[in-house]
């Protein structure tokens, strides 16, 4: 009402400016994806081509694209559900049973995210090496698991809190215990925030590169590492490149945009909403 | 809405009592499962940094004393990895902090399309490390056939070979791309918490767009960039995909941060001992930020 229509024009280019601007080397990745090895390094380039599957076969058939792909959605979802068999179990206890210990338990989960991994690498790599867990995809979801749990505990413990106490408390009146309490009245309030919690938690795993690059090398590698063999390239590579990265990074985008309100949440650990 | 709430009138004490031990088995599995995450990898990390233990070398061990400390410390590469470090994480904070604070303001005004623009310029932030990276290094960074070279020979400009001759720069503006997004996703969620009705009484008393930035938003977004700062410099601390994939800490070691550095000493020369001192290292620098980061959140905390 008070902005005026030069104000808002101004407002609209710069707005948009910057997002072209940020999401422009997205775009250009998917574009390139789409030529000719050839194409894909023309100078100048060419905004206007004949698009092509032909990168993503060539991913496919030689590097055996779908396997790396299925070890992502393994490890992931397999850290995943685990985070949250062992999270939903606490955050419920916390957040609606909370004792003189609750507050400095979430406090001390908060801190063990802090731990850096880089400083427990060398433990952790001797431990699976002794183990026979080093490029196995058992040893990356239990190390997703643990990675996401203080984060996951903590977002569904802010979303437990959200519910009114009043509901469970006639719950309780009517004879409901800890269990049926937990299955009929809670789970049903609360599947949007675990839905969002177990949304994040895939995304990090999606994402994480630190692990996967450390303690796998082919048969359990997910597409963090897989990418990373691109490093060293030889020959024409820049469209195999592309079409393999925008693949892999495609279904976390979609999902990134569907929950970003939420994700605040999770990564701020509640502190800011 | 707490415990009192939820405690029945009758037998408080008692009723209580029986509820703590009926929580207990929920919470012991994730509490047990995080305190060995924590505790032995933690634990064993400093017994190997008081050890002499090459993988290569396996006759050589025992005791070590301060050893592996000496030989991090009058290393030159520990220092310059060190510096490395510092000035990433605080380059990386200042980019994306100083801008993160003026495109949430932006995102905040309302101007057509603004939710598509907004989830455009999210978008970096769930790119994977290592395609972030490559496709910067290559198809925006590369002397010849990347977009900056291009447009640089478009101008009439030389073209930078952007990881030969400013390697570290080049790294600073990949990982400043993915974490803007972040700064900018919490930023404008605290933006967007402000009181209208302060800003528009501030405008009827005759203050400016910048007056009313500068005193009331910016006030308003204290807490949440200094949780901003904190959570990126946990993460920042430990980058490690980007140099992995793009420099290999090189040329020289002009890349090499702390966590590559204890990547390449524990992996790359098997040297255990040696890693784990400068895991140790990681360790102390990150839990002085966790210090700060922990009591803060701990603030807000409700229970």
């Amino acid at each position: 009402m008070r902005t005026t229509g030069r104000q808002l024009l101004l407002i609209t280019i710069l707005g948009w400016g910057v997002a072209l601007l940020l999401f422009f080397p997205i775009f250009w990745m998917v574009l390139t994806s789409f030529k000719s090895e050839v194409a894909a390094i023309e100078v100048p380039p060419r905004l206007l081509f004949t698009p092509t599957l032909e990168s993503y076969a060539e991913v496919q058939a030689r590097a055996d694209y779908l396997h790396f792909a299925l070890n992502s959605v393994i490890v992931s979802v397999g850290g995943t559900v685990l985070a949250l068999a062992l999270g939903i179990p606490a955050a419920y206890a916390m957040a609606f049973h909370p004792t003189r210990r609750t507050r400095s338990t979430l406090l001390w989960m908060l801190s063990t995210k802090m731990l850096p991994s880089v400083g427990v690498l060398v433990p952790i790599y001797l431990l699976f090496r002794t183990f026979g867990l080093l490029d196995s995809r058992a040893g990356l979801v239990v190390i997703y698991a643990l990675m996401n749990l203080p984060i996951v505990v903590w977002m569904l413990f802010t979303f437990f809190k959200e519910v009114p106490g009043e509901i469970l408390e006639a719950g309780r009146m009517d004879g409901a215990r800890t269990g049926a309490e937990f299955w009929h009245l809670l789970l049903p309030l609360t599947v949007p925030g675990i839905a969002s919690t177990g949304l994040l938690s895939l995304i990090l795993c999606w994402n994480e590169a630190f692990w996967s690059l450390n303690l796998t090398s082919s048969e359990a590698a997910p597409l963090t590492a897989f990418i990373a063999s691109f490093s060293s390239p030889q020959g024409l590579f820049f469209a195999k490149l592309s079409a393999a990265s925008t693949v892999a990074v495609a279904p976390i985008l979609v999902f990134g945009w569907l929950s970003q309100r939420q994700l605040v949440r999770g990564l701020t650990f509640g502190a800011v909403k | 809405m707490s415990s009192t709430a939820i405690a029945p009138p009758a037998a408080p004490a008692a009723q209580d009592r029986s509820r703590t031990r009926s929580t207990l088995p929920l919470i012991a599995p994730s509490v047990g499962v995080l305190l060995l995450w924590m505790i032995v990898p933690l634990v064993m990390t400093l017994w190997f940094s008081f050890q002499r233990y090459n993988l290569l070398n396996p006759e050589v061990g025992g005791f070590a004393g301060f050893e592996n400390y000496e030989f991090l410390v009058t290393d030159p590469d520990f220092w310059a990895s060190l510096t490395n470090t510092l000035v990433l994480v605080g380059s990386v904070l200042v980019i994306t902090v100083v801008f993160g604070t003026l495109l949430a303001v932006l995102f905040d005004q309302p101007f057509p399309g603004q939710g598509i623009a907004r989830v455009l310029a999210i978008s970096p932030f769930f790119v994977m490390p290592t395609v972030s990276a490559l496709v910067w290094k290559n198809l925006m960074m590369h002397p010849i056939y990347g977009v900056l070279g291009v447009l640089a020979r478009a101008v009439g400009m030389e073209p930078v070979d952007w990881f030969a001759e400013y390697p570290m720069a080049a790294i600073i503006i990949i990982v400043s791309w993915q974490w803007l997004p972040f700064a900018l996703l919490i930023l404008l969620t605290a933006v967007q918490s402000l009181d209208h009705e302060q800003k528009e009484a501030a405008r009827m008393d005759g203050a400016g767009p910048v007056a009313q930035f500068f005193f009331i938003t910016l006030p308003h977004l204290g807490r949440a960039i200094s949780v901003v700062v904190m959570i990126e410099t946990i993460f920042l601390l430990t980058v490690f995909a980007e140099i992995f994939v793009t420099t290999s800490g090189g040329p020289g070691n002009a890349t090499t941060n702390l966590a590559f550095l204890i990547y390449a000493r524990a992996l790359l020369q098997f040297d255990v001992g040696g890693g784990s001192a400068g895991g140790v290292v990681a360790i102390i620098l990150a839990n002085i930020v966790a210090f700060f980061l922990v009591r803060s959140i701990a603030r807000r905390l409700e229970v």
